[in-house]
Parts: structure tokens; sequence; C-alpha cells
């Protein structure tokens, strides 16, 4: 497994070398994709989603995370290394390394993912991450944005997890795991930086849901969020 | 003084009264010399107008160059501290030397474009015979002989320098007498100036594609679609964009969000002006030395007439409006009537913003600036899906007449019909003032002992090549049809009569009347999502040079993959535009190929060497680029 991961990175390292050129220069962005807080009864919790790339036109290298913290406490981190190679007009294979670092214990998988533009301009990236001991989440991400104006956007999003079996150390259950709905209606002052508003709705399902419940813990919440995507 | 001013007059024309307006222009032109683009400009543009430089040797030197066109200090790349360069005058049958002393801190070059010279003057870095740039501090001295008359201009081809301000006019006046009669002429160069970086602008466009886009569809549109034509039927329109993942408006890369559009250097804000006495004829040499950008001009209140393209001489058609692709020139002919301003109006393809020139005699009087037209959607036919039937398809001469239709109050000739004009052509230009010129410039050509010699403009299928499918790709136009009688997006039954490249008829006979000994087929592509831009799916640094034999008669014929124009610019070699009759090919440097559509042209290959062959928008051509070597 680390030795998969290790080699995919030395190949995503060495595409400077190998890649380039007048036309296709060296380019990187760094996208705070949702940076918010979200108000519930108890201690709100401030949560990240972001990525990163760096490379050429048809390859580069990304770097995913999500980061939940609550009352100054890092509940769930997770991270993504990939390579990415463009392998459609609108789509992208991307292979690497996933470590989920919180909630303890670490998890490393193998991370395989589908990343692109869907027909009706949807967002999607649908990623199979396979673990040690069997353990295999597949993921779907989706999004659109829905111009209102030119400047106010109304973005819901939509994302889903499912388990091949229990990991009762981190309060996870096999099969359909966990479903969030979003919607987030965002102003944007100018492309690379806009505040927004919204609602997220998230439930979870099965022995996921059960280990939550034996913890004293919701289920199902309604969030309203606030934060802001910047990008540069 | 008057050296300063760009202010032509034609020879031998020169009398008293004609002095004194020279001399009222000069203070009139020093008075807005002071509110020429804010004080900082002022301050540090050492020229208040483009110079004019004359003769047969040039001494021009490349330097960084302090200028404010927005209200921020920005560093500009010019030519003898002047923005745009100054304006050569040369004369056919001259040898012009011309020594350009490179101050910048980078390796610069200067093409000069349209112009038919050896290989080794043409001045693209590592293409032109034996030249790699003019690196700094160096002199490089171009010297050639001058065989063409007409209206051109030159640029830098290194790095994105032409986007900082590196271009400017040429004129070339004829030896003998101009078939073009008019009593002063003045250059109108359009460009488009930012204060970013050319650098940032490219990777934000990477980055982002439809970054400096604000016009895309919206709410508003969408509901405004469903109330007029109802819920499936739009369902049914957006059905197609939707499943390409394609934008109906994405119209043009870089938009006056970033962009101010500059009137021979000047802003909207300050205006360029032209003098001239009511009834006088006037020729406008408009430029467009863009990086980027197309305008669509037309002069409120004026019918233009087009009397050459790309410098050269056209049978002359009369128009309300024409669209200047990046890189192509138009003369036209006006001739205001009345002591009034007029306002020469140049608003971008995406309708973003415009360029502002006025015509006036008086340099207090100014004219109305007309809106903006509404931002246009791209339609089927510019996917190259040809869904909708569109009145093109299949073009043949007898449909050309739909472009008439446009102009219900039938003020113009019938410039469509070219047999017609074959046949009779003085009944043809009846109402014109230029059945003097036929006389004159036919020069003993009797068009009626010439066969029409039309072309096929009848499609046959697409071929994509192999090297065309992949992530680099993101359309294959599958019914790319000849499009020559369609003004564009955006111009489309205006209610004006405005330009199409079926309007463009050569004033001579094509000097190679030559059936095309072979055929060459170039689809350019791109994706646009990625911005990435090739030549049949191959970007120029993986692709093999173009190899042409000397002496060829070619035809070219491209098929645009994508959505946007993109104006194809052949170095060396003038591109004999088929637009109907080959007797009468106008000979362009630079073709559009509009969205979706096919074109076709002849080359003669007559010059050896190595030759650029690339789409003239500057971020587009680092990819949509060949390298042609003619031995």
């Amino acid at each position: 497994m680390k030795r998969t991961t290790l080699f995919l990175l030395t190949m995503a390292l060495s595409l400077p070398l190998i890649a380039g050129g007048k036309d296709d220069p060296l380019v990187y962005k760094v996208m705070i994709d949702q940076l918010e807080t979200r108000i519930t009864n108890g201690p709100n919790p401030l949560v990240l989603e972001a990525d990163a790339w760096v490379g050429y036109d048809l390859h580069k290298f990304w770097f995913k995370t999500d980061v939940e913290r609550v009352d100054g406490e890092t509940e769930e981190a997770e991270i993504q290394l990939l390579y990415s190679r463009a392998i459609a007009p609108f789509w992208d294979f991307q292979a690497g390394w996933r470590h989920d670092i919180k909630p303890k214990p670490d998890r490393d998988y193998l991370a395989l993912a589908f990343k692109g533009l869907a027909p009706y301009l949807f967002e999607v990236d649908a990623a199979l991450f396979i673990g040690e001991s069997g353990r295999i989440n597949a993921r779907l991400d989706a999004e659109y944005e829905y111009m209102l104006t030119q400047k106010w956007v109304l973005a819901p999003e939509f994302s889903v997890n499912l388990y091949s079996k229990d990991d009762e150390e981190r309060g996870i259950g096999s099969g359909l795991s966990d479903m969030s709905l979003g919607l987030r209606l965002r102003y944007e002052i100018r492309r690379e930086f806009a505040p927004y508003i919204g609602l997220n709705w998230s439930k979870q399902f099965g022995d996921t849901a059960d280990f939550t419940e034996a913890e004293g813990e919701d289920t199902s919440d309604t969030q309203v969020v606030f934060g802001f995507r910047a990008w540069f | 003084m008057s050296e300063n001013h760009n202010f032509i007059h034609n020879d031998g024309g020169f009398n008293l009264s004609r002095r004194r307006f020279v001399k009222g222009l000069a203070l009139g032109g020093a008075f807005t010399g002071l509110g020429f683009g804010g004080s900082v400009f002022a301050v540090t543009m050492k020229q208040a107008r483009p110079q004019t430089l004359r003769g047969t040797k040039f001494d021009l030197t490349l330097a960084e160059q302090a200028v404010n066109f927005t209200g921020v200090p920005r560093v500009a790349t010019t030519v003898n501290d002047s923005l745009p360069a100054p304006l050569l005058r040369w004369r056919v049958g001259d040898t012009v030397t011309l020594r350009v002393t490179n101050l910048l801190p980078q390796t610069s070059s200067i093409h000069w474009h349209g112009i038919i010279l050896p290989s080794a003057m043409d001045g693209v870095p590592g293409i032109a015979d034996d030249f790699q740039g003019i690196r700094p501090g160096e002199t490089f001295t171009y010297r050639f002989p001058v065989t063409q008359s007409g209206t051109y201009w030159y640029h830098s081809h290194s790095g994105f320098q032409e986007q900082t301000g590196l271009y400017g006019p040429i004129v070339i006046d004829p030896r003998e007498l101009d078939p073009v009669e008019y009593d002063r002429d003045y250059v109108v160069m359009f460009s488009d100036w930012t204060d970013e970086d050319p650098n940032d602008v490219y990777r934000k466009l990477k980055k982002l594609s439809h970054y400096y886009n604000f016009n895309e569809r919206t709410h508003a549109d969408l509901m405004r679609d469903i109330e007029t034509k109802g819920l499936e039927a739009t369902w049914n329109d957006r059905k197609m964009w939707n499943q390409m993942r394609m934008s109906q408006r994405d119209l043009s890369d870089v938009t006056g969000y970033t962009y101010t559009f500059l009137t021979n250097g000047r802003t909207p804000a300050d205006g360029w002006s032209g003098l001239f006495r009511k009834g006088e004829k006037v020729r406008l040499r408009f430029i467009n030395g863009s990086a980027m950008t197309f305008f669509d001009v037309r002069i409120p209140g004026l019918k233009m007439t087009v009397v050459a393209a790309d410098g050269q001489n056209l049978e002359p058609v009369t128009v309300d409006e024409f669209r200047l692709g990046v890189a192509e020139t138009y003369d036209v002919i006006v001739e205001p009537m009345h002591d009034m301003a007029y306002t020469i109006f140049a608003q971008d393809i995406a309708r973003t913003g415009f360029a502002r020139g006025t015509l006036t005699p008086d340099l207090v009087m100014t004219a109305e600036i007309p809106e903006m037209d509404p931002v246009p959607d791209l339609g089927h036919n510019d996917m190259g899906m040809g869904m909708h039937g569109m009145g093109h398809v299949g073009h043949d001469m007898s449909k050309m007449n739909h472009t008439q239709d446009q102009m219900p109050d039938g003020q113009m000739m019938s410039g469509m019909d070219h047999s017609q004009h074959q046949m009779s052509e003085g009944a043809a230009m009846a109402g014109m003032d230029y059945s003097q010129h036929q006389m004159t410039m036919n020069g003993g050509v009797d068009r009626s002992m010439l066969k029409p010699n039309p072309s096929d403009f009848t499609a046959g299928p697409v071929t994509h090549a192999k090297t065309e499918y992949g992530p680099h790709v993101d359309m294959r136009a599958d019914a790319a049809q000849y499009r020559l009688d369609d003004p564009g997006v955006g111009l489309r039954n205006n209610g004006r009569r405005v330009l199409t490249y079926a309007d463009l008829r050569n004033l001579q006979v094509s000097p190679d009347l030559r059936e095309p000994d072979r055929d060459i087929e170039l689809h350019l592509t791109g994706n646009m999502g990625r911005y990435m831009w090739s030549i049949d799916g191959i970007k120029h640094a993986d692709a093999e040079p173009l190899r042409w034999k000397l002496g060829e008669r070619l035809r070219i014929t491209f098929v645009n993959d994508t959505m946007m124009n993109h104006p194809m610019h052949l170095h060396g070699m003038w591109s004999d535009l088929e637009t109907g009759d080959n007797n009468f090919l106008p000979r362009k440097h630079t073709v559009v190929v509009q969205p979706g559509s096919r074109i076709s042209y002849r080359v003669t290959v007559d010059a050896e060497g190595g030759w650029a062959y690339h789409c003239h928008l500057l971020y587009h051509m680092l990819g949509m680029f060949r390298t042609v070597i003619v031995s």
C-alpha cells in the first residue's frame, strides 16, 4: 500500500521534468471551497473543505482536505495526495493516498477517483478508497452552480458515503453510512472571493447511525452555515 | 509639429486652405493632448499622438514606458516611447531599412504583419530563417523591398509583448495613382489594454476559463425563455448546451472586465478625434492590433464603403458595419456631408466595452455614443451542428441574398450578386461614385471575357483525425458548413448592412488563376475548459512542420471545431480567400474562421524558408500554431 503510494507520488513530482512548454506553463491553484461555521445547539463546528493543484494541462498533482473542528479540537481530518491525469475532455482520473488523521485511529487508503464535469454541468467527484483489512469506502460528491445573476450563485451539493464493513473504532458502519445535502448562496465580490450563507442537512444510516446514537449524539441535523469561498 | 500628428493627406492636394486646416489641428492636438489619459499619461508619454515616420531608413527602439490608461500606473512595451508604435509610411518600390534596437530586459522581435518579404526579415524567432530574436541591448537590421501598397501593421512576435503595447501601423503608398480616391486618410488602430500581467491573464484562463466572462446566462434569461418559448422548448434549447457542457455566451476569452479598449492609444473616455471638412472623402484605415478582441465597427450616420481588406484593394462595397477580427485591416471611405461630429464606435464581440473615436469638423464637437448591442447567444450552427438548418447551410450564391434581406432600407448596391457585377458592372454600381475607379483600377482587364469560376461551397462530410480525440479536444464540428455570408454571432439580422466575407471581391483579377495542385484540411481544435488550443488536436510544441513545395498552388480548408472565432494568419504568402468568384479572390493575410464553420483559401507557395502559421489570438497562438517550411 505505502509502496504504491510512494510510486504515485514520485511519478507526480517528476512531471515537471517531462512536461511543460510555452503553451503549457506550470500552474497552481489553491481553492478553499468551503470555510464555514455551522450553527448547532452545542458548540459551532468550523468546517474546511479545500483543495490545491499544481501541474500542467493534462497532468497535475492534487491535494484535497476536509477538516472539522469543534471547540478548538480537531474532530475530523482527512487529506488526500493524488496524481491527476486528464482522460477525457471533461474528466480527470486521480489516484493516490488518502490519510484520515482524525478521529483516531489513523486510517490509510489507496484513493481512486474520477473527477470532472458531467453533462448538465454537474461537478462530480466519484471516489473509491481501498483501505487495509478490506475496508472500502465509496464516495460521491456532486455540485451544481446556478447563476442567479453574474455574481449571485446558488450552489446545491450532494454527498454520500458507503462502506464495505464496520469500522467500530471510528464509528462507521457498513453499507450506506451517511449522506448530506447542502445549499449555499454566495456572492462573488470578485471571482476569487465569495462569502456565502446556506443550509446543510446531513443524516447517518445503518450501523453508523447506531454507533452515533450509542454516543448519545444526533444522527440527523440541519444547520445554517455561513462562510466564504476563496481561491488563488 | 504636423509630423507628430496622425494626420495624413493625399499627395498633391496641398493648398492654402488645407494648410490652415493643418495648423488648426495642430493646436487642437496640443489641447487634447493635455487631457490624454489623465495627468500621469500626459507627463510620461513623450508623444501625445502616434508619430509618423516616413522614408526608407528607420530607427526603432523597443523599450519600457510608463503609461496610465486606467488611473493605475503601469509599464508598457513600446516602440520609440509611443503606444501604438509610430506609423511607418513606406512607398512601393522602395527598399526599407529598419534598425530595431532592443532596450527591453527580454528578447524581442518585430514582425511586419502582412508584408511579403524574405523569411529572414519576417521576425519570428526560431522560425524565420536565421532569426533568434533581438536580445536585450542588441540591434537587428531589417532590410527588404516593399512590393505592395495598403494598410498593414507591425508587432512583436515574442512572449506577450503584443499585449503590453508593442504594435503599430504601417501604410504603404502606391507608386502609381491610388485606385482609391480620398481627400485625407487616418489610421484607426484598435487595441486592448490590460493592467494585468499577460502571464497572469493566461494563468487565470487556465485556472478558470470563464474568469473574464460576466455575461453568462442567468436565472433571468431562463425565466424569459420559459415565458416566451414555454418550458419544453426552453428545455430542448438548453439540452444541447448542457449536454455538451458549453456556454452559449462564450464569445470572447478576455473581456472588458480587464481590458480598456483603445483607439490609436486612447481610452474611450478620452477618445481619438480625426478632423474632416464636409464633402471630403475620408479614408479610414482600420487596424485591429488587439491581443484577443474582435470589434464590430460602425459610424452611426455614415455609410462606409469598404475599399480594401488586409491592405489589398477590393471592389468597393458599402456597408453600415463590419466585424474586424484580430489582426485584420479594412480600409473604408466615408463622405460626411454635414458639419457635424460622428462617433466611430467599435464594440467588442462580447459586448463588454468599446473603443471609440470621433470624426468631426471641429474638435469641440463630439457625437453621441450609441448603446452597446445586447449580448448575443451562440447558435447551434456556431457549434457546427447545423441543427436548425440555417440559411447558410449548403451555401451557394443564390442564397447569399439573405444578407440583403437584413437591410430593409435597400440603400446598398446588390453587392452579393457577383455574377451580376460581372455582366453589367456599370449598372450594378449605379449611384456609386466608383464608376471612375472601375475604369482606372481594372487596368484594361475586360471582366466580361473571364468566365465565372465559382467555388463549390458544398461541404462534404467532416472527418476528424485520430489526434482530435482525447482530453485536449472538447468539441468537433460534424456538420461544419461554409458560412461566408454569415456576418457572425451578434451581427445577424441586426437591421444594419453588415459586411461579410461573401462581399469581398478583389479589385484586380487574381494574379494566380491556377487551380490548386493539392488540398490541405486543417482543423482548429481546443478544450475551452482546460484552455488548450491546437490544430488537428496537436499543439505546436508536438507538431511536425507543414512542408510545402515552392511553386505549388494549395487549397487550404479550415474546419473550426471550437465555438470561438479564430483569426488564422499565414506569414509570407497571401491567403486568396474563396468568396465566390475564383477569378477575383480577395487576398488576405488573416482569415477569420467562424465557430463551427469551414472556410477555404488558396495559397501560391512562392516564398522559400520558414514561416509561422497561427491563430492570432495571443493566448491561443502558443498551441494553435504551425511552422511552415517552404522548399
